[in-house]
C-alpha cells in the first residue's frame, strides 16, 4: 500500500493523463448508450474495429503519420510559449505546394518527392514564421493571426490549385487536379495496406526533433525561452531569434506533414476543405507532454480512436463526430491542474506525516 | 465589377455593413467584458456555433421564435459554463480550455445536429424562425439616415444598444469596478474580501451571454437556420477587434465595424466576377492587417516617447 | 479564560487574548510543512512581534489568520469564541486586517476607489464616487494620515502606498492589524513615522501584530514577541525581559555569526565605469540623472537608497536590459551601452537579480537546467551543437553541495525549493567560474539568516580573489557591513559618496537617502576616480 502510494505520487502526471483519457472515453460511451439503438455494438466497434482486419489496422498507421507531424509541429511551436495554431494552414499549403512541384517539375524518382516535400516544408515554415514574426516584431497576438493565416493559406492555395494554375482535371468525376506523376508519389511499403514510405520520413522527423529539443543548445534555449522569457533574455539568449526559429521549424514540420500526406495517400490533390490534422496536433501535443518521443505514441492512440470511430460510424447509427467530443474532454481534463489534486494532496500529507 | 463598385458607394452598402457587423460586435463585447476581468474568453467561436445551432433547432422544432432564442442563450451559456468550470474551478489554462472548446465546436454541433435531425449539412429540413426587421417610423422617411439606420433586424439594434449598456456596466456600476479590479490586480481585490472567483464567473457568464446573442443572430437573423461551420472564424475576428479597441466597448465597436466592412465588401465582390476564394480571403486578411496596424501604432507611440526623452536629456 | 504558556524557567500568562491560535498545522501540496502545531496568542491593545527566519512559518501563520490560507489542522479563537476563517471576507468581518509585503492596490484607480473597493457606497444602481472621497478624507483626519483621496494610486510614492494599505484595513474597522515586514521599503525617517502611527492606533484601541526580521525595530516598538523556528513556536517573551542577541539565538538555535569578516580592500584596475548615465521614463521623468562612478576589481561598492530612486533603472542599464537615454557603460574597457544583456554576459559579468522568480530562474525547470544558463556556451559542456547533460548534472551536484542547497536532487524543479535555497541556486550559478564583475541587487532580501550569511561571505571571498562587486541594496546593515565604499542614490542622482564605511552611522546615511542632505559636487566627484 505504501509502495503503491509513493509510486502514484511520483508518476502523478501519467496517472492524471490516463484518468483524463478514461473520462473522455467513458463520457463518449455514455452518450453512445443514450442515442444509439444498439450501444453495445457501437461501443465494441469503437474499441475493436481497428483490430478486425489488416486493412483497418493499416488505416491506424496511415492516420498516425499526419497526426505525428501535426503533433511535432505544435509541440515545437508551443515550446516557445506561443499559441501558434498555424499548423493547419502549414499542412494544407505544404500539401498544395508538394502537388504543384509534383505536377510542374519533372524530376527523377528519388529527387522528385524529395523536392516536393522540401518545398512543402518551406511553405509551411513561412506560414508559421509569419505569425511568429508579427508577434516578435510588433507584439500581435499569434493566436489570432495564425488562425487567420490558416484561412488565408487555405483560400489562396485552393484557388491556385483548382482554378488559377489550370491543373484541375476536367475529366475527373470529383474536384481534383491531374494525377500526380508516379515519380513523385511515395511508394507503398506494406502489402495489403496503404502505408507508405512517409512512415520513414516520420521516424526521421521524430528523431531529429527529439535531438533538437533535448540535446542541442538551441533546444535548451527554446525551453528556457518558453519557460521564462525574461530569465532567458537575462541569460544572454536572443529570445526573438529563438521564437522565430521555433515557429519556422514547427511550420516546416507541418508543411512536410502535408506534403507527405498528399504524396503518400493520394493519386491527385483533392483537398477542397481543410483536412483538420493541424488542430488535432494540439491534442497529440498535449497527450505527449511536450516530449517529442511520446508524440508518435499519442498520435497512434488518437489514430486508433479515430479509426475505431470510423468503423463504428460506418456500421452503426452513431456518427463519427463524436470523436471531437472525446478530444475536447481529454484536453480539458489534462490541462485542469486541480483535477485529482485534492486526492494527491491527501496522499502527500499522509506521506509527510509518516516521515516525521 | 462596375456594378459592385457603385454599390459599395451607396447607402445600401452602409446598411449592409451594420447588418454584417452585428454578430462580430456581440462577440467583441463578450471578449471585452471577459478580458477586463482577466479571464480571456477564447471560446467565442464555439459559443457562437452552439448558440446558433440551439436557436435553429429550438425555433425549427417547436415553431416558436422565443423558444429558439432561449435555447440559443442556454446553449451558449452552457459552453461558457464548461469553460468556467475548467478554467476557474479546475485551474486549467484558460487559453487551452478555450482552444479545446473551439475544437469541440465544429464537430460537436454537427454531431448534435445529425443526432437530432439526421442532417449533417444544415437545418433546412425544419422550419426555423428568424427575428423580424424593424422599420423605425419617423426615421424611415428621412432620406439618407433612413436608408442606413432603418429596417435592420431587431438584434442589430440590440447589438448597438449593448455597447452603451456594457460601457455603463464597466464604468458606472459596482460590479464593473470589481471586474476591473480583478482584471488589473487580482490580489488587490482579494485583499479587500472580494470573491474573485465569483466576479470572474459573472464576467464570463456575461461574456457568454453577449456572445450567444451573436450566435443567435447568425441563425435567426443573418441567415435562416444553421449551416455547418457557419460562424467561419468570426469568434476569432472578435478577439482581434476587442484587442484593437483597447478593451473599451466603444473602441471595440469601431474595430468591429472595420471588420464588418471587410466582410460586407467580400459579400459584394462575391456577386461580381471575382474568384470565390480570393473574395473569401478578404475578411481574414483585413483582420491581420488591422491587428498589425494597431500593434505598429502602439509601438510607434512608445518609441516616439522614448526618442523625445532621449533628445531632452 | 486565560491561557498559560510554559517555557523553561518562564511562565507567561495571557489575560484576555483577543486572538488565539492553537496547534495550527499547515502542510502544502508539495509536502512542505509550514506550520507544525503552532501556538500563538495576542492580547488586546498590545503591539506583538512575530519573528523567525524565513521558512519558519510566520507569514503562513498570519495568512491562515487572515483567511488567505486554510490550516490543515488546529483551532482559532477570536474574542474567546472558536471560529473558522474560510476567506478574507470572513477575516475582515471578525475585525482582522492584514497589510502584506507586496502591495495589493489597483494602480489605475484612485486612492478612494481602492479604499472602498469591496464595500462601495452606492447611489441607486451606480457608484457614489463623491461619497467614497468623503469617507476617505474622514479616515485620514481621524488617524492623521496626509493623503488625497482623489490621487491615482499608480502615481504615489512607496510610503504613501503603504498608508493606503493601512487605511484600507482601518476602513473595514479592523481591530487587529497584521503588518508583514512593513518597514522593508521605508527609510529610517519613514519608519519612525510608521511607529508613531502604530502608537496612535494602539491608543485608539487597536491591536497590532508586527512581523519583522529587524530585531532592533522589534525591540524599540513592541510589547511582546513570539519567536518561531522550523514551523513551531519556541518562545513568547516580554521585550523588556529579553535582549536582541537572545532573540536571535532562539530564532536560529545557535549563536549566529551575523558579522562578516572583511579586511580592508585592495582595489586594482577599473572593471566597471559608468559615465553620465541617464534614463528618462515614458512620462519624461529622469529616473537616473547623470550618474557617474567607477568600480575597481577587489572592492565592494554599495549603492544604497530608498526604493524608487533610480536603482532599478540604473541596474537595468548596467546589465544591458535597457538602453541609456544618455551616457555610457564601460565594462573591462568595452562600451556595452545599448548592446543588450548578451554583451554584458560575454564580458564575464554575473548578475543576481532583485526579482528572483521573474528574472532569476525558470521555476518549472530542474536545478541542472537552471544552472546551465550561465555555462552552457562553454566548450567543456558541449560537442558542437550538442549539450553534455551528464557533465552539467555533475556540476549542479557540486554546486548543491558547496552551497548547502536543501533539495531532493539536481533534477528537482526549482519551484519546490524555499526562497533561501532558490537564491543559493542563483548565486551558485552566477559565481561559477569566478566572474570578474558581480552586480548583486538586493541579494539577501527576505531570505533566512543562514543563507544570507553564506552569500555575504561568498561575496567577500570573491572580492578578495579580485572580483569587482556592485552591491545594490536597501538593507542598511548589509550595505554597511559588506561595502568598502558607498554611493547614495536620491532622485536619480548620487547624493553622497563615502569612500570609507568604517565610521559611518545609519542615521547619517538615512539623511542622504531622504535628500535632506546632499554632498557637494566635489565630494561626489571623488567616486569617479575612487
Amino acid at each position: 500500500m505504501h509502495k503503491a502510494r509513493s509510486w502514484l505520487t511520483k508518476n502523478f502526471t501519467v496517472v492524471r493523463l490516463a484518468a483524463a483519457v478514461l473520462i473522455g472515453v467513458l463520457f463518449a460511451m455514455a452518450v453512445i448508450t443514450l442515442i444509439s439503438d444498439d450501444p453495445a455494438a457501437a461501443i465494441s466497434k469503437l474499441f475493436t474495429g481497428p483490430l478486425q482486419s489488416k486493412r483497418r489496422f493499416g488505416n491506424v498507421i496511415e492516420l498516425m503519420i499526419p497526426l505525428t507531424f501535426a503533433g511535432l509541429s505544435i509541440t515545437v511551436m508551443f515550446a516557445a510559449n506561443q499559441f501558434n495554431m498555424g499548423a493547419e494552414g502549414a499542412f494544407y499549403a505544404g500539401g498544395a505546394v508538394a502537388a504543384l512541384v509534383a505536377l510542374n517539375m519533372p524530376l527523377p524518382a528519388f529527387a522528385h518527392p524529395a523536392a516536393a516535400i522540401l518545398a512543402g516544408g518551406l511553405i509551411g515554415g513561412v506560414t508559421c514564421l509569419t505569425a511568429g514574426a508579427l508577434k516578435v516584431k510588433w507584439g500581435t497576438s499569434e493566436l489570432v493571426t495564425s488562425l487567420m493565416l490558416n484561412y488565408v493559406m487555405y483560400y489562396l492555395f485552393k484557388y491556385i490549385l483548382f482554378t488559377g494554375s489550370g491543373l484541375k482535371d476536367p475529366d475527373c468525376g470529383y474536384v481534383a487536379t491531374y494525377k500526380l506523376p508516379g515519380t513523385a508519389v511515395l511508394p507503398r511499403i506494406i502489402q495489403g495496406t496503404r502505408i507508405h514510405a512517409g512512415l520513414i520520413v516520420t521516424a526521421l522527423a521524430v528523431a531529429l526533433i527529439y535531438v533538437y529539443m533535448k540535446h542541442t543548445k538551441w533546444g535548451y534555449e527554446l525551453k528556457l525561452t518558453g519557460e521564462n522569457q525574461k530569465f532567458a533574455r537575462y541569460s544572454g539568449i536572443g529570445v526573438g531569434g529563438v521564437i522565430l526559429a521555433s515557429q519556422f521549424i514547427g511550420g516546416v514540420i507541418g508543411g512536410t506533414g502535408g506534403a507527405v500526406q498528399v504524396l503518400g495517400m493520394y493519386e491527385r490533390f483533392q483537398w477542397v476543405s481543410l483536412p483538420g490534422y493541424g488542430f488535432d496536433g494540439v491534442i497529440v501535443a498535449i497527450l505527449a507532454r511536450k516530449n517529442p518521443l511520446f508524440v508518435p505514441v499519442a498520435a497512434f492512440f488518437l489514430a486508433y480512436l479515430r479509426i475505431g470511430s470510423d468503423a463504428m460510424s460506418s456500421s452503426t447509427d452513431v456518427t463519427n463526430e463524436i470523436i471531437s467530443i472525446i478530444q475536447s474532454i481529454i484536453i480539458l481534463f489534462v490541462s485542469a491542474k486541480v483535477f485529482l489534486e485534492a486526492y494527491r494532496q491527501r496522499m502527500v500529507v499522509k506521506e509527510a506525516v509518516e516521515h516525521e | 465589377m462596375n456594378e459592385a463598385m457603385s454599390y459599395i458607394f451607396s447607402f445600401g452598402f452602409i446598411h449592409s455593413i451594420l447588418r454584417v457587423t452585428t454578430p462580430i460586435l456581440f462577440a467583441t463585447l463578450g471578449s471585452v467584458v471577459a478580458e477586463r476581468a482577466g479571464t480571456a474568453n477564447i471560446a467565442l467561436e464555439a459559443i457562437m456555433l452552439f448558440s446558433a445551432l440551439g436557436g435553429a433547432l429550438g425555433s425549427g422544432l417547436t415553431g416558436s421564435l422565443w423558444i429558439g432564442f432561449l435555447l440559443a442563450l442556454a446553449s451558449g451559456l452552457l459552453i461558457t459554463a464548461i469553460l468556467g468550470v475548467f478554467a476557474l474551478r479546475l485551474k486549467a489554462d484558460i487559453i487551452l480550455s478555450g482552444i479545446a472548446l473551439n475544437l469541440l465546436g465544429t464537430g460537436g454541433t454537427v454531431f448534435i445536429m445529425y443526432t437530432i435531425i439526421q442532417d449533417k449539412g444544415n437545418t433546412s429540413s425544419i422550419a426555423t424562425q428568424v427575428f423580424p426587421n424593424w422599420s423605425i417610423p419617423v426615421l424611415d422617411g428621412i432620406p439618407v439616415l433612413g436608408d442606413i439606420l432603418s429596417g435592420h433586424n431587431a438584434l442589430t439594434y440590440l447589438a448597438f444598444l449593448m455597447v452603451f449598456l456594457v460601457w455603463g456596466l464597466l464604468f458606472k456600476t459596482r460590479l464593473g469596478l470589481r471586474i476591473r479590479s480583478v482584471g488589473e490586480n487580482l490580489h488587490a481585490a482579494e485583499s479587500v474580501g472580494i470573491h474573485v472567483q465569483r466576479i470572474q464567473w459573472l464576467a464570463l457568464l456575461i461574456s457568454g451571454f453577449l456572445t450567444s446573442l451573436g450566435g443567435a443572430f447568425m441563425s435567426m437573423g443573418y441567415m435562416n437556420g444553421f449551416g455547418q461551420n457557419m460562424v467561419s472564424g468570426r469568434g476569432f475576428i472578435a478577439l482581434a477587434a476587442a484587442s484593437m479597441g483597447q478593451l473599451h466597448p466603444v473602441g471595440g465597436m469601431l474595430a468591429a465595424l472595420i471588420f464588418g466592412t471587410a466582410d460586407a465588401v467580400s459579400n459584394v465582390l462575391a456577386a461580381a466576377r471575382i474568384p470565390d476564394e480570393i473574395v473569401k480571403m478578404i475578411p481574414y486578411v483585413a483582420t491581420i492587417i488591422g491587428l498589425v496596424a494597431f500593434s505598429i501604432l502602439t509601438r510607434h507611440k512608445e518609441q516616439r516617447r522614448r526618442q523625445v526623452t532621449k533628445a531632452e536629456s | 479564560m486565560p491561557a498559560f504558556s510554559y517555557f523553561p524557567g518562564r511562565v507567561v500568562i495571557c489575560l484576555d487574548p483577543i486572538v488565539e491560535m492553537q496547534k495550527i498545522m499547515k502542510v502544502y501540496p508539495n509536502g512542505i510543512v509550514a506550520n507544525n502545531g503552532v501556538d500563538f496568542s495576542v492580547t488586546s491593545g498590545e503591539i506583538h512581534a512575530l519573528v523567525g527566519e524565513n521558512g519558519a512559518g510566520k507569514t503562513t501563520l498570519m495568512k491562515i489568520l487572515f483567511g488567505i490560507e486554510q490550516p490543515t489542522g488546529g483551532a482559532i479563537r477570536v474574542g474567546g469564541d472558536e471560529v473558522k476563517i474560510h476567506s478574507v471576507a470572513e477575516a475582515l468581518q471578525l475585525g482582522l486586517g492584514m497589510v502584506q509585503q507586496h502591495f495589493m492596490l489597483v494602480p489605475s484607480m484612485t486612492v478612494a476607489e481602492n479604499i472602498v473597493l469591496g464595500t462601495e457606497p452606492m447611489k441607486g444602481l451606480l457608484l457614489d464616487k463623491d461619497e467614497a472621497v468623503r469617507v476617505t478624507q474622514a479616515l485620514c483626519e481621524k488617524y492623521s494620515f496626509a493623503i488625497d483621496g482623489r490621487s491615482r494610486v499608480g502615481d504615489l510614492p512607496v510610503g504613501d502606498k503603504q498608508k493606503v494599505e493601512i487605511l484600507k484595513v482601518l476602513f473595514r474597522r479592523a481591530k487587529v492589524l497584521i503588518l508583514d515586514e512593513p518597514t522593508a521599503v521605508l527609510t529610517p525617517q519613514e519608519t519612525e513615522e510608521l511607529f508613531r502611527q502604530m502608537v496612535i492606533l494602539k491608543e485608539q484601541g487597536h491591536t497590532i501584530v508586527f512581523i519583522s526580521h529587524k530585531l532592533r525595530e522589534v525591540h524599540a516598538l513592541c510589547d511582546r514577541v513570539t519567536i518561531m523556528r522550523k514551523a513551531r513556536t519556541v518562545g513568547v517573551y516580554r521585550l523588556a525581559d529579553i535582549s536582541i542577541d537572545q532573540i536571535s539565538e532562539r530564532m536560529m538555535g545557535r549563536q549566529a555569526a551575523l558579522e562578516v569578516h572583511r579586511t580592508p580592500a585592495k582595489p586594482g584596475h577599473i572593471r566597471l565605469a559608468a559615465d553620465n548615465l541617464t534614463c528618462v521614463s515614458g512620462e519624461h521623468k529622469k529616473m537616473v540623472d547623470g550618474v557617474s562612478f567607477v568600480l575597481r576589481s577587489g572592492e565592494i561598492l554599495g549603492v544604497v537608497g530608498v526604493e524608487g530612486n533610480g536603482q532599478k533603472e540604473l541596474v537595468d542599464m548596467l546589465t544591458g536590459e535597457t538602453d541609456p537615454s544618455a551616457g555610457t557603460v564601460t565594462i573591462a574597457g568595452i562600451n556595452t551601452a545599448g548592446k543588450g544583456p548578451r554583451s554584458v554576459r560575454d564580458l564575464a559579468a554575473a548578475y543576481i537579480p532583485q526579482e528572483r522568480m521573474e528574472v532569476g530562474i525558470a521555476q518549472d525547470c530542474s536545478i541542472t537546467e537552471n544552472i546551465a544558463s550561465y555555462i552552457y556556451r562553454k566548450p567543456e559542456y558541449r560537442s558542437g551543437p550538442l549539450l553534455n547533460w551528464r557533465k552539467l548534472a555533475a556540476t549542479a551536484r557540486r554546486m548543491i553541495a558547496d552551497y548547502q542547497v536543501k533539495a531532493g536532487s539536481e533534477e528537482t524543479a526549482v519551484r519546490m525549493l524555499s526562497g533561501g535555497n532558490i537564491q543559493k541556486v542563483i548565486v551558485a550559478r552566477e559565481f561559477e567560474g569566478n566572474p570578474g564583475l558581480i552586480i548583486a541587487d538586493q541579494p539577501t532580501r527576505g531570505i533566512d539568516v543562514g543563507a544570507a550569511n553564506l552569500i555575504h561571505n561568498k561575496l567577500v571571498e570573491l572580492r578578495d580573489a579580485g572580483a569587482a562587486v556592485l552591491l545594490v541594496t536597501s538593507d542598511l546593515a548589509e550595505v554597511m557591513t559588506l561595502s568598502d565604499s558607498i554611493i547614495v542614490l536620491f532622485g536619480g542622482r548620487i547624493s553622497a559618496y563615502f569612500p570609507d564605511t568604517a565610521e559611518l552611522q545609519e542615521n547619517e546615511l538615512g539623511l542622504y537617502m531622504l535628500g535632506v542632505r546632499t554632498m557637494s559636487e566635489e565630494e561626489i566627484g571623488r567616486c569617479r576616480h575612487a
